[in-house]
Formats: C-alpha cells, sequence, structure tokens
C-alpha cells in the first residue's frame, strides 16, 4: 500500500467515524434522557445506531471502504445487516414497552405524527430486503430480479427513515442528524452508481 | 377487442370534466359556518393514549411550573360550561404519561375555564404534546367525549392551550 491509499484510507474511516460518532455522543448526553427511563432510552439510541449502521450497509455492499473490497465488504454488509434488523427490533420493541398504545397506533397507520408512517414503512421495506436476501439462494429468483428488489426496498427504507429521523424531536442534535441523513442518501446513490444497478432496469431480456 | 386508447386531448377532458363535477358536488353540501353555530371538537388522533379514567381532582401536578389552560364550550350557541371535569396528563421532567402522578384533573370555573399548574413538559415519542380528555363517564353527562393531543410548537414554550367545544349527548 502506499502513502496515497494510505492517506485517503485513513481520511475515510475518520470521516465515517466522525459522522457516526458525534450523533450517538449528542443523543447520549441529551438533556431528554435525564427524564426517561432505561427502556426508552435504549429504544431511542436503537434508533440512531440504525441509522448508523444505515450509512455503512451501502458502503459495505459496494466495496468502497479501504480495506473492505467487495467479496470480504460483501459478507460483512450481511452480518451488519443482521445487526440493522436487530437494531431497529429493539427500537420498536423498547418503544412499545414504553407507551404501547402509540406504537400500536404507529403500526395501524393511525398515529397523528406522520413520522410515525414513514418509520414503519422504513421498518417493512428494511425487513423485506433483509429477508430476500436471506433467502436469495433458496428462492432462486434470477440475479437480475433480486439485485433491482433488494435495491429497490433498501431506497424505500433509506428514505423513510431519513424523513423519519429529520421530523422527530428527539435526542440526536439537529445538524449532526441531518449530516448523517445525507450521508445516508449519498451513500445509497454512490453505491447504486458505483454498481451501475439502473443498468439492470435498461437491459433487454434475454 | 375493444382497447382503451385515449389521445392526451381526450384524458385531458375526462379530467377537467371530473374536477368540474367534484367541486360542484362539495359546493352542494357547503353551508355557511354560521347556520350551525359552533361546530363541536372532534377527537385528536392519539388523544386517548395512556388515559386513566377517574383521576382524582387535583390542586396541581406535581411539583407545577407549566401551565395548561383551555376552556370549554357549549356546541352550537358557544355557552360557557362550568364545572365540567378534564382530566390532563403528559409526559414531564417529573414522568412519563403512563404514571399515575402525571396524570390529575380538575374543573371548569363559571367561565368554563380551566387552568391546571403541572411540571414542564418535555418532547416524548418525537413531539412535546399534551393529552386531555372530556370523559362522558366521569362528569355529569349531557356531552360526548373529547380526547385532545395538542402539540406544543417548541419544547422551551411555558404554556400549552387547548379548547373543547363538547356537543350535547
Amino acid at each position: 500500500m502506499n502513502r496515497r491509499t494510505l492517506i485517503r484510507a485513513g481520511l475515510v474511516w475518520a470521516g465515517l467515524g466522525v459522522l457516526v460518532a458525534v450523533p450517538l455522543a449528542i443523543a447520549a448526553t441529551s438533556p431528554l434522557i435525564a427524564w426517561r427511563q432505561p427502556v426508552y432510552i435504549v429504544a431511542g439510541f436503537a434508533g440512531v445506531v440504525a441509522m448508523a449502521l444505515l450509512l455503512l450497509q451501502p458502503l459495505l455492499a459496494g466495496g468502497a471502504l479501504p480495506g473492505l473490497p467487495s467479496p470480504r465488504g460483501r459478507r460483512l454488509h450481511g452480518w451488519v445487516g443482521g445487526a440493522l434488523v436487530a437494531a431497529v427490533v429493539v427500537h420498536v420493541a423498547g418503544l412499545w414497552l414504553t407507551s404501547p398504545p402509540d406504537v400500536i397506533d404507529a403500526l395501524l397507520f393511525a398515529s397523528p405524527t406522520p413520522f410515525s408512517d414513514w418509520g414503519v414503512i422504513a421498518m417493512w421495506a428494511l425487513f423485506a430486503a433483509a429477508l430476500l436476501a436471506g433467502l436469495r439462494f433458496r428462492l432462486r429468483i434470477r440475479p437480475r430480479i433480486w439485485r433491482l428488489a433488494h435495491t429497490g426496498l433498501v431506497a424505500l427504507a433509506v428514505a423513510g427513515s431519513v424523513v423519519h429521523a429529520l421530523l422527530i424531536e428527539g435526542t440526536m442534535g439537529t445538524a449532526s442528524k441531518a449530516l448523517l441523513c445525507a450521508a445516508v442518501v449519498l451513500a445509497l446513490i454512490k453505491t447504486v452508481a458505483d454498481l451501475r444497478t439502473w443498468a439492470l432496469l435498461l437491459r433487454r431480456r434475454s | 377487442m375493444f382497447r382503451f386508447k385515449p389521445t392526451r386531448r381526450a384524458l385531458l377532458l375526462a379530467g377537467a370534466a371530473g374536477a368540474g363535477a367534484l367541486i360542484s358536488a362539495r359546493s352542494q353540501f357547503m353551508v355557511p359556518a354560521q347556520a350551525k353555530g359552533l361546530e363541536p371538537t372532534p377527537s385528536m388522533r392519539g388523544g386517548a393514549n395512556n388515559y386513566r379514567p377517574g383521576a382524582p381532582l387535583v390542586e396541581r401536578i406535581g411539583g407545577g411550573g407549566f401551565l395548561m389552560t383551555g376552556t370549554v364550550l357549549r356546541a352550537g350557541d358557544g355557552a360557557p360550561l362550568a364545572g365540567r371535569r378534564i382530566q390532563i396528563w403528559a409526559h414531564t421532567t417529573e414522568g412519563h404519561e403512563r404514571d399515575p402522578h402525571s396524570h390529575g384533573a380538575t374543573l371548569t370555573d363559571e367561565n368554563g375555564e380551566f387552568r391546571m399548574d403541572m411540571p414542564q413538559i418535555v418532547p416524548a415519542f418525537g413531539q412535546p404534546h399534551g393529552h386531555l380528555a372530556y370523559d362522558a363517564e366521569h362528569d355529569g353527562g349531557g356531552f360526548k367525549t373529547v380526547f385532545l393531543r395538542p402539540v406544543m410548537r417548541s419544547a422551551d414554550e411555558r404554556t400549552l392551550a387547548a379548547h373543547f367545544v363538547l356537543e350535547p349527548a
């Protein structure tokens, strides 16, 4: 590895670290925490962790992270995907324990807060994307269709999560939250562009 | 076989005709606001969440410092309703919505006004908001139950107002 690649790798990882660490630190020191029970604190924090993992996922899938090119990055993508699903489950379950009627309203799309609907849409899209990944070889879907479906579901999950997070008045700082959300969207766009996913749409069926 | 292949002009015409029909249909049902007088307040989505039927009448909730105010009027003529029982609860600096000590009830005065000194409301489930209930079953009756869920414009505010217009049962 020459010096330039080393510097580039350092910068990429440092940038990612800041993007993830700052909102996590702000959430961990939020004044709102003083007035919340442990279950509610964990639930909120799981949401922040999920957003951070959502930033890593496309970069791992595309092999864009220094030191984690395609085969290794792709394998890690699967594990991080599992962790992401777990984080969302903890998020929703913790909120359910904190206030059951509010979560039931959200899951039934009967909530007074629009961000709940976006969160629930993102959750189902994420679960579907993960299920599709888990059953990839058992389902025997053509790779082209599989890639398009997985990417489409992920795009819906990302869009839903970002709107969900931006509309919420929670423990993350406004600026750091907006920055993390922008990074998540850009990471997805970069990966779709690098992998030329749209080309699958244009290609004729043979 | 019949094939539906509209031209752009046909689509535009059909769309315009549909929109026109909708507008004229709606105007048939529009009546002047004054004709029926004061409309009753509908219950808000999520307003009844974590409600505790029969929460006690209290001087103030917890240590106080935040003011919830509002009015209770009769639908139609807008007459103030005195002695109506309003329950108030919220996620505050002193407890969660589900905690019994976060709940308290008060009665309206002769002007139909109520005020409750309560702890500062803090953002919970994404919004700084309060809950208020007029429950027919825990009041003299005569009016239909209404649940409200007002949202504060900013978490820094120290007051919140909510107004009931009750429909005779």
